[in-house]
């Protein structure tokens, strides 16, 4: 495989496995660039990035834009506060707007679920979906896959448990599809009433018992819980939660299993997991952090090399 | 068109052991000399010159491999995406004499895109430049090498390849032409 499949980034589902092993094997490449003196490349001079956060991030904001300034490219900057959207703009004029000011890569968050396969039909410019609504999150999925093979070798075979508000969480179907296509298994663990009722039927397991999932699994992400987009309420208490599917030193060390912790971020301390175990050595959350730049700019260098002059 | 032969296996030991000699005539001890080969062919030959230099001068000269396929500049220009192979440098270049080898010179834009590469490991005192088989007369950039193993005259058409015995079984280089020659 010597090119990527598709020519936007909009979901995992969309990718073949081919075109994961080949992200991974050129953020590789990325990685021992970001780790020189020098952490810079050109591949991307020629190249404007304009970066369209409809919706707050931080994490993932400062990785794209890290990752474009590594790979030379021109960037601009756009977030929905302070910005016409509030005045009525429709999301195809924003965007035709910028890209009216020669925009080659439109790096986009959005609430709404689907606004980038939407984009993608309706402007010309190459989109990478930075996250839409609860549908899917490619990126974050990408550097997590990338993550667990990097600290244990490969994702097939492995035992992946997601925990927590799987419902709200574009970051947990990215997941789902990313480690089934690498040959991963996937168990979903949180209260019924954050697991969707049909999510089964992507060939995943489900379990409530937090404690028999710890005991199944070789990597525990712990998802954080979207307060932010629960209207009602899904559990009885923060403290009930925290009882049942919080992870802890104590419940670690009571299965007796090295379990590799991942966390998407922001991390709610104290509820997905308590501090001792987010700063352990059994965590790669801030792997993570660092994978994400690479594997960030794996993705734009292999869809820019389809942005024919 | 059967390719041409240009440098047998006898002819290319003997290039190999001269480069060598020159570079021992201009590097005395090479205590502050490294070898950096542009990968993936100027690894091997880098590999090849390293190992001379130990059983010639007995001396261990680290080597580097550089990748510079995110340095090129035809990124976007040809049908497939460039794809990267590993950098493997150990040591940092600030204040080193930099020797970068090469199978062949031709454009002359690969050792351009290696002058850049190189950088992002410090600023070296000098950089020189090996190459096994210098094609005169196709350079795009004014780049030159210092050590070179045989000066060939070829035209566009023509490809020229190093083989090895470590990969391809044995040491020769060879001159294919795509056309017939008019």
């Amino acid at each position: 495989m010597e090119q990527l499949s598709v020519n936007h980034l909009l979901g995992i589902k969309d990718l073949k496995k081919e075109d994961i092993e080949l992200i991974f094997s050129t953020a590789d490449n990325f990685k021992d660039v970001i780790n020189r003196p020098i952490k810079k490349v050109p591949s991307l001079r020629d190249i404007t990035v304009a970066n369209l956060f409809f919706e707050n991030s931080t994490r993932t904001k400062l990785s794209f834009e890290l990752a474009q300034k590594r790979l030379s490219a021109d960037i601009i900057n756009f977030s929905a506060s302070g910005s016409s959207v509030k005045k009525g703009e429709t999301l195809i004029d924003t965007v035709n707007n910028i890209l009216a000011m020669k925009v080659d890569m439109v790096v986009m968050r959005h609430s709404s679920a689907g606004a980038a396969k939407f984009l993608s039909q309706n402007v010309k410019s190459v989109i990478v979906n930075a996250g839409d609504g609860a549908h899917e999150h490619p990126t974050q999925a990408l550097l997590d896959a990338y993550s667990i093979r990097e600290k244990l070798g490969s994702v097939k075979g492995k035992k992946v448990l997601i925990v927590g508000d799987i419902l709200h969480s574009r970051v947990a179907l990215s997941n789902i599809f990313c480690l089934k296509k690498l040959g991963a298994e996937v168990m979903l663990c949180g209260p019924t009433s954050l697991i969707p009722k049909f999510i089964g039927e992507l060939g995943v397991k489900v379990e409530h018992d937090f404690m028999k999932a710890l005991q199944w699994c070789d990597v525990a992400n712990m998802l954080r819980i979207q307060f932010e987009r629960m209207d009602t309420k899904f559990f009885p208490s923060t403290r009930e939660y925290v009882m049942q599917y919080g992870l802890t030193r104590e419940k670690l060390e009571k299965v007796k299993k090295n379990i590799v912790v991942m966390h998407p971020g922001p991390i709610n301390r104290g509820v997905e997991l308590t501090s001792d175990v987010a700063d352990s050595q059994n965590s790669i959350i801030l792997d993570q952090v660092e994978n994400g730049v690479a594997v960030r700019m794996a993705v734009m260098y292999l869809l820019a090399s389809k942005i024919k002059r | 068109m059967q390719p041409k032969i240009i440098i047998n296996s006898k002819a290319f030991k003997l290039i190999l052991k001269r480069l060598c000699y020159e570079l021992v005539e201009q590097h005395g001890d090479f205590s502050d000399t490294v070898l950096i080969g542009v990968q993936p062919r100027g690894s091997i030959l880098g590999e090849r010159i390293q190992q001379e230099l130990k059983n010639i001068a007995k001396v261990d000269v680290p080597l580097g491999k550089l990748d510079i396929t995110f340095f090129r500049d035809d990124f976007r220009r040809t049908e497939k995406p460039l794809l990267a192979r590993t950098t493997e440098i150990d040591f940092v270049v600030e204040n080193k004499k930099v020797i970068l080898v090469d199978d062949v010179l031709y454009t002359g834009r690969t050792i351009r895109a290696a002058l850049d590469g190189m950088l992002g490991y410090g600023r070296p005192s000098s950089v020189e430049l090996l190459v096994f088989v210098d094609r005169r007369f196709t350079r795009d950039l004014p780049i030159e090498a210092n050590y070179v193993g045989k000066r060939v005259d070829s035209i566009d058409s023509q490809r020229v390849s190093v083989e090895w015995a470590t990969t391809e079984g044995e040491d020769k280089v060879l001159m294919f032409s795509t056309e017939k020659e008019k």
